[in-house]
């Protein structure tokens, strides 16, 4: 890890008056750090945001939740509204991480994990999103963890996050406050795909800060489930993830949200297949024509052709839990 | 920007102050910004329990309690500890008397070569506070952040599960919270 300057400050505005271009700020500190030690990240002045009033939960004026910045992982997945109201996000987070690390990583940190691409994290190989214009490796190597979906001739990175998939179906709207004021983003506007600048993961600015996630009413409490596909039973990242949220009418479909995670630069949602499932009866055919209708435009790349049979089955069924009824939490052995 | 950054970092490489609860020890301390909380305990302090496997906060080796709750201590820097209660697996025990999860993990062999032990039994003893593993499948998924090498996972889990009704959960309040 290289040396660095370091400041507590205890107001918002205090923090964002600290940044500049060569800071970066600290919460949870378990992917910055980790990068850190890799030697990947540099930054000359880190800014611990811990003092700052962004751990609490709140309701909103439109019956929705905002989730401070600072809520950790686990603090969030086993909060009783979080459990009662959107078990999709408690069912997401559980399954990312460790117990550990639930305990360390804050919500605002989750969305600006970096991918785990192998050759992004070995500095001694090029990568166009550690080193713009050096090349990407992957696209034509070992690429059976990589993006079937948005990917770009530059990078074929995929998003770590459980957290954020789930955020994507929920529609969640991120919070930011930076030198230019306060503004909101649009959950599936935040993160980008790598297009010609796979060195930005996201639209946030040098000096914004993620202050809170808003949850808006609507949870699917009902009718909601994530699974997620990954090589061991736990604490892996995932090969194949679904969020699932449906609103139901008897067995026809009024709404229905599909997000899914580890196929993509960011959680991958598409609106055209979602809009055809509503009005339809809940049935495996209707579940497996929207699978492959979601499918058709996946893009496999050399060693990741299985993520599409995956993918397939994997929509399939938790639509499908997701119609039955939210799976209740708890272990998952 | 930067330029005045980089003079200035290169001027401040102070030790930071850092006033801290170490297995009910009040210490007051001098930490470069970089030190993590392992190198802290295990160099600076000699408490050479936490190990550091991975030091990447994949392994569990280096897990510890911080206001009863189990971090990586390899992922966390000790100067983000001011104000902090930490429990270490040197902390455990009351006197010459064993943890009920030390105990449980003797009665059970829940180790071979003893290296994951001490991180295992701080997870465990934080899995405790957080009372959500109640059946021997939760017990597993809510260990996952730790990893043996020789493969003692069953009778770890049977280790847990015994102590699990022994254990009274302890969530420490930190000075900052």
């Amino acid at each position: 890890m290289n040396p660095f300057q370091y400041s507590k400050p205890d107001t918002v505005q205090a923090a964002i008056d600290l940044s500049s271009p060569v800071s970066r700020f600290i919460a949870g500190g378990t992917n910055l750090l980790d990068l850190m030690k890799e030697n990947l990240t540099r930054p000359e002045h880190l800014i611990d945001i811990t003092g700052l009033p962004l751990a609490d939960l709140s309701e909103t004026p439109s019956g929705g939740v905002m989730i401070g910045a600072l809520v950790s992982n686990a603090d969030l997945a086993w909060h009783p509204w979080i459990e009662r109201r959107y078990p999709l996000l408690s069912q997401a987070i559980l399954a990312g991480a460790s117990p550990q690390l639930r305990n360390m990583a804050s919500t605002g940190g989750n969305l600006l994990q970096r991918t785990r691409c192998y050759y992004f994290y070995d500095a001694s190989v090029p990568c166009n999103k550690r080193e713009p214009g050096s090349g990407c490796p992957a696209r034509d190597g070992l690429n059976r963890i990589h993006a079937i979906f948005g990917a770009s001739e530059q990078c074929v990175a995929t998003h770590p996050s459980d957290m954020c998939v789930a955020l994507a179906a929920l529609e969640a709207v991120v919070h930011v406050l930076g030198r230019g004021g306060a503004r909101t983003i649009e959950f599936a506007d935040f993160h980008r795909l790598p297009g010609d600048a796979p060195q930005r993961d996201n639209q946030l600015a040098d000096d914004e800060l993620i202050t809170g996630i808003e949850l808006p009413a609507a949870g699917f409490a009902e009718h909601s489930h994530y699974l997620k596909i990954r090589d061991r039973a736990s604490y892996a990242f995932a090969l194949v993830s679904v969020a699932v949220a449906l609103e139901l009418d008897g067995p026809v479909i009024r709404q229905a949200r599909l997000a899914l995670g580890g196929v993509a630069h960011k959680p991958w949602r598409d609106r055209a297949v979602e809009s055809r499932l509503t009005g339809q009866t809940v049935s495996r055919e209707t579940f497996t024509a929207a699978a492959d209708a979601l499918l058709q435009n996946a893009e496999p790349l050399a060693h990741n052709g299985f993520k599409v049979k995956l993918a397939r089955r994997a929509i399939v069924r938790a639509l499908s839990d997701a119609a039955l009824g939210s799976a209740p939490l708890g272990g998952q052995a | 920007m930067s330029a005045t950054l980089s003079d200035a970092t290169s001027a401040s490489f102070a030790r930071h102050p850092i006033r801290l609860t170490l297995n009910g020890q009040m210490r007051e301390l001098q930490v470069l910004p970089w030190t993590t909380l392992l190198d802290l305990l295990r160099e600076q302090l000699d408490l050479v329990g936490s190990k550091k496997g991975c030091d990447h906060g994949q392994c569990g080796a280096c897990t510890v309690l911080r206001d009863g709750k189990r971090i990586n201590a390899c992922l966390t820097l000790a100067v983000m500890c001011d104000g902090a209660q930490l429990t270490t697996v040197e902390g455990l025990a009351d006197g010459d008397q064993l943890h009920p999860m030390q105990q449980a993990f003797i009665k059970h062999d829940a180790f071979q070569c003893g290296y994951c032990t001490p991180g295992q039994i701080c997870s465990a003893v934080g899995l405790v506070n957080e009372g959500r593993a109640r059946t021997p499948g939760q017990i597993s998924e809510l260990m996952s952040g730790n990893l043996c090498r020789c493969g003692a996972y069953n009778n770890i889990r049977d280790a847990i599960e015994e102590a699990l009704p022994l254990c009274q959960p302890e969530l420490e309040q930190g000075g900052e919270q």
